[in-house]
């Protein structure tokens, strides 16, 4: 067959760079003129444009080629109200603009996270507005680099040189405010075209970049494949059903680079495994996978892992786990985020229950003032907060590793706020998640694997906490869940607090009723302990605890996986920090639940 | 990683994405060049399965090549092949080619209707029955309550502002002026009861990126693409009554994309030949409000 080459030599790169800046700060003009100024508009458009404008006899303005051009779409030519296609010798641009106003902070965000660089307008004559400066935070925060303020109108300003450095002594001082540096300046008229795409002699004081010079100066972002291995796991696929036995752990590359013959450090459990596969569909498996690509691999030993864990790699700086954090964070939603209401976290592909809790400052955009008072989180604001999430995540902290610190907060079913970790706070279980993760990371298994013992019994391990205030109703209550999922074909064992107490624990300074809390923790852990070893040989584990409290819930969720654990409560909540999965509070009426607890326990996976 | 690269990753971490936030997920498949890209993407994501249902609509008037070709892929990839159509309208002849609707309307009814209907199971659907080879009713009728779709922000003016993850109400409405803010690669993938969302993996893919990236990956794709030594291909395909074919004489996937870059359609939008989106105001904003992809 005969092909035909086409010599284009070396293809052009491509760049996103969004546009933003407050309303009637000149966007739309500059970017008129730069599709004008740069020959990228459709044969004929100005021309026609101008004469509309005659025929109306209303003075012609670039802006209003963007108007025309939105109805060129339909042609689908080169334009589109939210980007603009245009090309230097260097590359093809796409210049991201967000149009709307009520919604404009959603767009904008949207469209500057796809961005590699950034224009932000600045009316020389109005000076920096509130807008200029909350673009410019979100800009920071969305983890833009590079950015260029045009400093636009210098018409209006009579070209003067004070006023435009006004402008940019000002803007400078608060954008080392937020830690944004390296930032260029250029004085331009949109409307009169100077400095955009050539330069002005109205400025003959300024030498530096017109736009078109300066946005080819803009540098290609690089593919973040020297830093530490990151890999959110977006699924574990086994495609059985389909004659596939291969387990393949899918994600894609975060940071770093994923290699044959890795070994890796799955987190928050901190257990370990290492690659044996590197898979591919169409095509021989790559030895080394980069940054940024869609990937999965088989691994040497099944380990368990889920949605949500992070991969990394042994002897890398590893990432952070933890449930308390202080973050940084922009507020979409048209509710406020505020203390008395949960919400989904979103980080990688790990999604997990949220609250707000402690509003460290609310910043007001319009001069990044902190306002001590306010603890609401309106919609377009600003924040520094805590947050805390209902099990530990592991995740990176901003200085650190970008990527992996970012997050989105989901309010009902929508996406309400965006934001990034800045620093891990310990929280109560710090040390002992430590711990654990160096008990995993040390663990030696047999060769009976857990997912060969789980299709063995026919069901996954898992722990059933039944806690309650110190009374014989809850041993009553677990030894029926026992039978019930015993009758069920279930591989289940009930442990009573009781006989850990007398054995395991024979060596604790016990007094019933008069534990030190150091001992208590102890004790804890101990029970701990043995429920993921009960749990590890793949068995229901259903376990009684008096007086049972949030922390030392979080401690079992810590030692075993948090997937694993379900809570029954048996008797007065009075005191208790425990939301359990079933409360009965009438101990009597007991055994009258014992089937919706055996129904909420088969619908969360559990038993056979 | 090159463009074609970073296109592929992205198109299959959404999918990747939507396989994991989904339980009735299904994707659309038109048997045109784009969807089949998705569908490759689809099988890359998975190695080598498609864990959910393909939903092809036929209007029954779909050029006859393209109907061949979607069952023997559907056999030859083992694909769980699901299409629906419009009985009524077909029945009692509300069509454009049978003179009694316009070409809009045609449209409506025997696409966009037919495809809300099939989403919602409240018409039939039909699935490939892999052992016998044709199509029998469909047991599921559970509403999809995500679907993958193949759309492409150069096509044309509305596709460019939607979102990888674009929520429809319970009228299959979309809210073009307020869309759910996308940003680090977190999506909407949280949705009311009755509402759905649909997923657009290849939304900065162009036309030529398409080519290209069948060409790379030597994506088997339908012969009415190609110049069968008349002068003439499509470039676009839909039903036959409303679309036609170009004059081009490329004859493989080379060929196109020479044209593409350098020949006499470097500037001529990719869906002239549709006639339809004449009569919508040019901008198919009306249709796809409705539901139209």
């Amino acid at each position: 067959m005969e092909t035909q080459t086409i010599d284009a030599g070396q293809p052009l790169e491509h760049m996103n760079v969004v546009i933003t800046g407050h309303v009637d700060h000149g966007k739309s003009t500059v970017i008129g003129r730069l599709m004008a100024d740069t020959g990228s508009l459709p044969e004929g458009k100005l021309e026609a444009v101008k004469a509309n404008c005659a025929r109306n006899s209303k003075p012609f303005e670039y802006a209003f080629l963007l108007d025309a051009l939105k109805d060129e779409q339909s042609q689908g030519i080169t334009i589109d109200a939210a980007r603009v296609f245009f090309k230097t010798r260097k590359r093809h641009y796409i210049i991201i603009d967000a149009p709307g106003h009520i919604e404009f902070l959603k767009n904008m965000v949207t469209g500057a996270a796809r961005a590699e660089a950034a224009f932000l307008t600045i009316d020389a004559d109005e000076g920096v507005q509130e807008n200029s400066r909350r673009h410019g935070y979100l800009l920071s925060m969305l983890g833009i680099r590079q950015m260029c303020v045009l400093v636009n109108k210098m018409d209006l300003v009579d070209y003067d040189q004070k006023v435009y450095k006004q402008v940019v002594r000002k803007y400078t001082r608060f954008l080392k405010n937020i830690n944004m540096h390296d930032v260029k300046f250029i004085p331009v008229s949109g409307i009169g075209g100077d400095n955009i795409a050539e330069h002005t002699d109205k400025m003959p004081w300024w030498k530096g970049d017109t736009v078109l010079t300066l946005i080819d100066k803009f540098k290609k972002e690089k593919a973040p494949d020297d830093m530490p291995f990151r890999m959110p796991v977006q699924d574990v696929y086994k495609f059985t059903a389909m004659g596939d036995a291969r387990r393949i752990i899918a994600g894609t590359v975060s940071t770093g680079t994923l290699n044959a013959d890795d070994e890796l450090v799955f987190y928050p459990s901190g257990k370990k495994s290492r690659v044996a596969t590197i898979e591919n569909f169409n095509g021989d498996a790559p030895d080394t996978v980069p940054a940024g690509m869609a990937t999965g691999f088989t691994m040497t030993e099944q380990i368990y892992t889920k949605r949500g864990d992070v991969v990394a790699r042994v002897g890398d700086p590893p990432p952070h786990t933890g449930n308390v954090f202080r973050v940084s964070l922009f507020w979409l939603g048209r509710e406020p985020f505020t203390h008395d209401k949960e919400y989904i976290l979103k980080t990688g592909s790990e999604r997990v229950r949220m609250r707000l809790f402690d509003t460290l400052k609310v910043i007001d955009a319009s001069n990044l003032n902190t306002d001590g008072m306010k603890k609401k989180v309106e919609r377009h604001d600003v924040a520094e907060v805590v947050l805390t999430t209902k099990r530990p995540i592991a995740f990176d902290i901003v200085e650190d590793l970008p990527q992996t610190s970012r997050f989105v907060i989901v309010d009902g079913y929508e996406i309400a706020g965006g934001g990034i970790i800045r620093e891990v706070i310990k929280d109560s279980n710090a040390d002992y998640r430590d711990k654990v993760m160096d008990r995993n990371v040390k663990w030696d298994t047999g060769n009976i694997t857990r997912d060969t013992r789980n299709e063995a019994y026919g069901h996954e391990p898992a722990l059933v906490l039944v806690g309650g205030p110190e009374d014989r109703r809850k041993a009553e209550f677990a030894k029926t869940i026992e039978q019930g999922l015993f009758n069920a074909g279930t591989k289940v064992y009930y442990l009573g607090v009781q006989n850990v107490l007398a054995g395991l624990d024979a060596d604790m300074p016990i007094k019933r009723h008069d534990v030190y809390p150091e001992d208590r923790e102890e004790m804890v852990r101990r029970l701990a302990e043995l429920a993921n070893i009960v749990l590890d040989a793949g068995i229901v584990l259903v376990a009684t605890v008096s007086g049972l409290t949030w922390d030392e819930r979080e401690a079992f969720m810590t030692s075993v996986s948090p997937m694993h654990v379900q809570t029954i409560w048996v008797g007065s909540t009075e005191g208790s920090d425990v939301d359990a999965d079933y409360t009965i509070e009438d101990t009597a009426s007991a055994p009258e639940h014992l089937d919706s607890v055996l129904k909420l326990l088969n619908e969360r996976g559990i038993g056979a | 990683m090159d463009q074609l690269s970073q296109l592929e990753s992205l198109g299959i971490h959404i999918l990747r994405e939507a396989y994991a936030n989904f339980r009735n997920l299904c994707m659309l498949w038109s048997i045109g060049k784009d969807s089949t890209v998705l569908l490759w993407l689809a099988r890359k994501a998975f190695y080598g399965h498609v864990p959910f249902p393909l939903v092809h609509i036929d209007t029954h008037y779909k050029i006859p090549e393209m109907i061949e070709y979607r069952d023997k892929l559907a056999l030859e990839w083992k694909l769980p092949m699901v299409y629906g159509e419009n009985a009524e309208a077909l029945r009692t002849k509300q069509t454009y080619p049978d003179g009694n609707v316009d070409r809009i309307t045609c449209c409506r009814l025997l696409k966009a209707e037919a495809l809300k209907n099939t989403l919602s199971g409240n018409w039939p659907r039909y699935r490939m029955n892999h052992e016998k080879g044709e199509y029998e009713v469909d047991k599921d009728t559970e509403a999809y309550t995500g679907v993958i779709v193949g759309v492409r922000s150069d096509e044309e003016g509305s596709r460019s502002k939607e979102r990888y993850f674009s929520p429809r109400d319970t009228e299959n409405t979309w809210d073009v002026g307020d869309q759910p803010p996308e940003f680090w690669n977190q999506f909407k993938t949280d949705f009311a009861p009755g509402t759905h969302v649909r997923i657009h993996p290849l939304l900065d893919w162009t036309e030529t990126n398409i080519w290209e990236y069948i060409e790379r990956e030597n994506i088997p794709t339908v012969s009415l693409y190609y110049d069968q030594g008349e002068g003439k291909r499509y470039r676009s395909l839909g039903c036959g009554p409303c679309t036609h074919a170009v004059d081009s004489d490329a004859k493989n996937v080379r060929d196109i994309i020479v044209e593409l870059q350098s020949g006499k359609f470097a500037n001529i939008a990719e869906r002239s030949g549709r006639a339809q989106d004449k009569e919508d105001g040019g901008g198919l904003e009306t249709l796809r409000r409705e539901g139209y992809m």
